[in-house]
């Protein structure tokens, strides 16, 4: 019974919550400007606005544009079931850690390859900035998760991110967080990397390959984006935050997660947007923030 | 000998008699100029006149060390070789000419027009290559900015070359103001450019004064003086925080934003306007400032002043936002001086050049103003630059509010005499707006041409993006802030 619980908890946390990551996101940077800023809840109403509204393609787009904005979200959701929340993931095997960076990397394979479909000279610059930034911030990840399965022991997403504090490897935990933390603003295309809110075409990445998209198609995407910051928020909360059984690690693992938002927040409040050569700079930092943190934690 | 033989030199402001100006034979005509230039001088404005047997060239040149205009006509026939080679400052004016009038000018390099046709007929400049890759923005954008297209030759991220097409806002403005003044024509020159309302009317104005031969007010003068310092304020800070805003940096996005509406209510509270149209009507300014708005607005510009420091520190002291700012979309000193740019983009590369010291004319010829300087011509040169700029406006006006001139704000302005020439310089928050009008034997426009500042900026732009960033357009674009209605015209 506890387990059906805990797997409808799961279920619940990773479809409802993630839009309202972004309100909190929005919130804290209008607290910043001094302003009222939108309310909490108003990335859902976007997207029902936007399930509400038909489609335009474009004669010069194939089924591959079609299938974008569904495999990747799609491809986020069933990684969604491997990444640990509050007590457990809803599904966990030996490797999995594997299958969620490859899941990540099939949604990002589908927007690209949907954005090139498009053929608009807007939509390659932003598939081939995305696909750069990728491939840098992907190998952070791939070290973190190698140094936290030498020091569990474990080869799945639960037993890695336990929640059991390492203290004892308090150096490589702290490193640990850093590069997933820069990994996390990489992938979520968030400032200093990206800048969600602007309006440039020739200054964004995410954004920019999204552009032709609309309706439901511009939903899925813009929801699929909301589960990937929560999924990759809960990862460095389990690393940080202790784990407790029950309503008590749910309590735990949600103020966590929006306290998360807000630094996300806080980091686009008070810092400008990296010059694009810029940015491979920072996730080499990232990389060598997971490669300490490997070191630290595999002896 | 301070006048450039050759030429007729009158002071900025000033009507002469058109027959006084020297008309020379087309070969003449490129020769002196091409002298004239090469003593320092630097085109204002080139353009096509009516002259006996044809179709001529008028060119005004500006004296900045020594305060004068030169001016000289060409006669109707003979050869017209163009001045581009020799002088790229005439690139976009020679264009202009080939597209408005009869003239056909040799040895241009492309004669592309640059408002009045359909844009895009003429096709574009275009690198080839296996990797070089094209990305055309525009003339419709995600923002709610102007029309323009822009068209970079890119390879990979970096941009070997921009073409910036204009026109798409022509409104046939000259012609509108050709044959006046007429009652309509004070709300034209304000909508030349709808954020220079008060500079493009001021030009306007003063040039209607010295046609008719009178003096303004000297009250007025100042108010004048005092609306388009606050132009160039609201406008210098709404540029800031659009800059701040491009590189998502949201403070100081946010309080430069909330400071430029202190100025525009100022504007607002003088006019009845917040871009100050309806103020500067010729003889003088239309609306007076009493004495206890003179002492709020004094208030209100003190505490401006302090909020401007405080989130000029928090822009220019982050470190992220610097990393953003130096080093992008650089104009040398001396592509800036080939290009002959006016206004903040000269000063920030160095170029001494401000009409309100150099040509100083109404209330700048009672009260002086600091020219300011940068010398790297980038993006944070142009940023500092203008915040340097709104503190030296925000001393001025309250000097200006301390000891404002008593009398009328207005006197009448009698009709335009016949047979002059008039020029008239006004340093507008962009730059050197240049206004010249010719009456016929009626006492009526025979000729008004105008240059904004923008016509000899928008080629800046282009230089400054050669091999950047093409994701920096949006930043460099911004901190030239240019008007495409002021070049369509």
């Amino acid at each position: 019974m506890t387990a059906l619980a805990g797997l409808l908890a799961h279920g619940a946390a990773l479809l409802l919550l993630p839009p309202l990551l972004l309100g909190i996101i929005g919130k804290t940077k209008a607290a910043f400007g001094g302003r009222t800023g939108p309310p909490f809840l108003q990335p859902y109403h976007d997207l029902l606005k936007l399930l509400g509204k038909g489609a335009v393609y474009s004669r010069t787009t194939t089924w591959m544009f079609r299938l974008g904005p569904v495999l990747s979200l799609a491809a986020i959701l069933v990684a969604g079931c491997v990444v640990p929340l509050a007590g457990g993931s809803a599904l966990s095997f030996t490797g999995d850690a594997i299958l969620f960076a490859y899941l990540l990397g099939l949604s990002r394979f589908a927007t690209i390859t949907a954005a090139l479909d498009a053929g608009s000279s807007f939509e390659g610059m932003g598939a081939s900035r995305e696909a750069a930034f990728a491939s840098l911030a992907e190998p952070a990840l791939i070290l973190v998760l190698a140094g936290l399965s030498g020091s569990s022991g474990d080869l799945s997403m639960t037993g890695m991110f336990g929640g059991a504090a390492r203290w004892e490897t308090a150096s490589g935990l702290v490193m640990a967080a850093v590069g997933l933390f820069l990994v996390l603003l990489t992938e979520n295309s968030r400032i200093p990397v990206d800048d969600p809110a602007t309006h440039l075409e020739l200054t964004m990445i995410h954004e920019v390959m999204v552009l032709d998209h609309g309706g439901p198609d511009l939903a899925f995407i813009q929801y699929g984006a909301s589960v990937k910051l929560l999924l990759w928020s809960s990862l460095l909360v389990r690393l940080l935050l202790p784990d407790a059984p029950g309503a008590a690690g749910w309590a735990v693992w949600a103020l966590g997660v929006v306290a998360l938002a807000a630094v996300v927040g806080a980091v686009e409040s008070t810092m400008a947007r990296l010059k694009m050569p810029r940015v491979p700079q920072l996730l080499f930092v990232a990389i060598c923030a997971a490669a300490f943190a490997m070191m630290f934690m595999v002896k | 000998m301070s006048r450039v033989p050759g030429f007729r030199a009158l002071c900025n402001g000033e009507a002469v008699e058109a027959a006084s100006i020297p008309c020379v034979p087309a070969a003449e005509f490129r020769e002196r100029v091409l002298r004239a230039a090469g003593a320092g001088r630097r085109l204002s404005a080139l353009f096509a006149r009516a002259a006996a047997g044809g179709q001529g060239l008028c060119a005004i040149m500006a004296d900045d060390a020594r305060g004068f205009l030169h001016v000289l006509f060409s006669e109707g026939t003979g050869d017209f070789r163009s001045l581009t080679p020799e002088l790229p400052e005439a690139h976009l004016f020679e264009r202009e000419i080939a597209e408005s009038s009869r003239i056909s000018i040799e040895g241009h390099p492309w004669l592309k027009p640059v408002r009045r046709s359909l844009p895009d007929s003429a096709g574009f400049f275009r690198e080839n290559g296996a990797e070089v890759h094209e990305v055309a923005v525009g003339p419709v954008h995600a923002g709610i900015i102007e029309p323009g297209h822009f068209r970079f030759q890119c390879h990979g991220e970096t941009v070997h070359h921009l073409e910036i097409q204009l026109g798409y806002q022509h409104r046939g403005v000259e012609a509108l103001l050709a044959g006046g003044p007429d009652r309509r024509a004070i709300f034209v020159a304000e909508s030349i450019s709808g954020d220079t309302a008060v500079g493009h009317a001021l030009a306007y104005c003063s040039n209607l004064e010295a046609l008719a031969g009178v003096c303004p007010a000297p009250r007025g003068e100042a108010l004048r003086a005092a609306a388009l310092e606050l132009e160039r304020l609201s406008n210098h800070i709404g540029d800031l925080g659009a800059m701040a805003g491009d590189v998502g940096y949201l403070p100081a996005a946010a309080y430069f934003g909330r400071l430029r509406g202190e100025f525009l209510n100022m504007l607002m509270a003088l006019s009845g306007n917040r871009y100050g149209r309806g103020l500067v009507r010729p003889g003088g300014a239309a609306f007076d400032l009493t004495e206890s708005m003179a002492k709020d607005f004094s208030a209100r510009l003190a505490a401006a002043r302090a909020d401007m420091s405080a989130v000029g520190e928090l822009l220019f002291e982050s470190a992220s936002v610097l990393g953003r700012f130096e080093e992008t979309g650089t104009v040398s000193r001396q592509s800036a001086e080939d290009l002959g740019l006016v206004g903040p983009p000269a000063r920030a590369s160095g170029l001494d050049r401000d009409v309100r010291r150099d040509h100083p004319l109404g209330h700048y010829r009672v009260q002086r103003i600091t020219a300011t300087n940068e010398t790297a011509g980038d993006v944070l040169a142009r940023a500092s630059l203008r915040r340097t700029e709104a503190n030296r406006s925000l001393d001025f006006l309250r000097e200006l509010l301390a000891g404002l001139p008593r009398g009328a704000a207005r006197e009448t302005c009698p009709a335009p005499r016949a047979g002059l020439f008039a020029v008239v310089l006004v340093e507008g928050w962009r730059g050197e707006i240049c206004h010249a009008a010719e009456t016929d034997r009626g006492g009526k426009f025979r000729d008004y041409r105008i240059v904004d500042p923008s016509f000899h900026n928008w080629p800046a732009v282009a230089a400054a993006m050669r091999g950047g960033e093409i994701s920096d357009f949006p930043l460099c674009n911004k901190s030239f802030n240019l008007s495409y209605a002021g070049h369509d015209l």
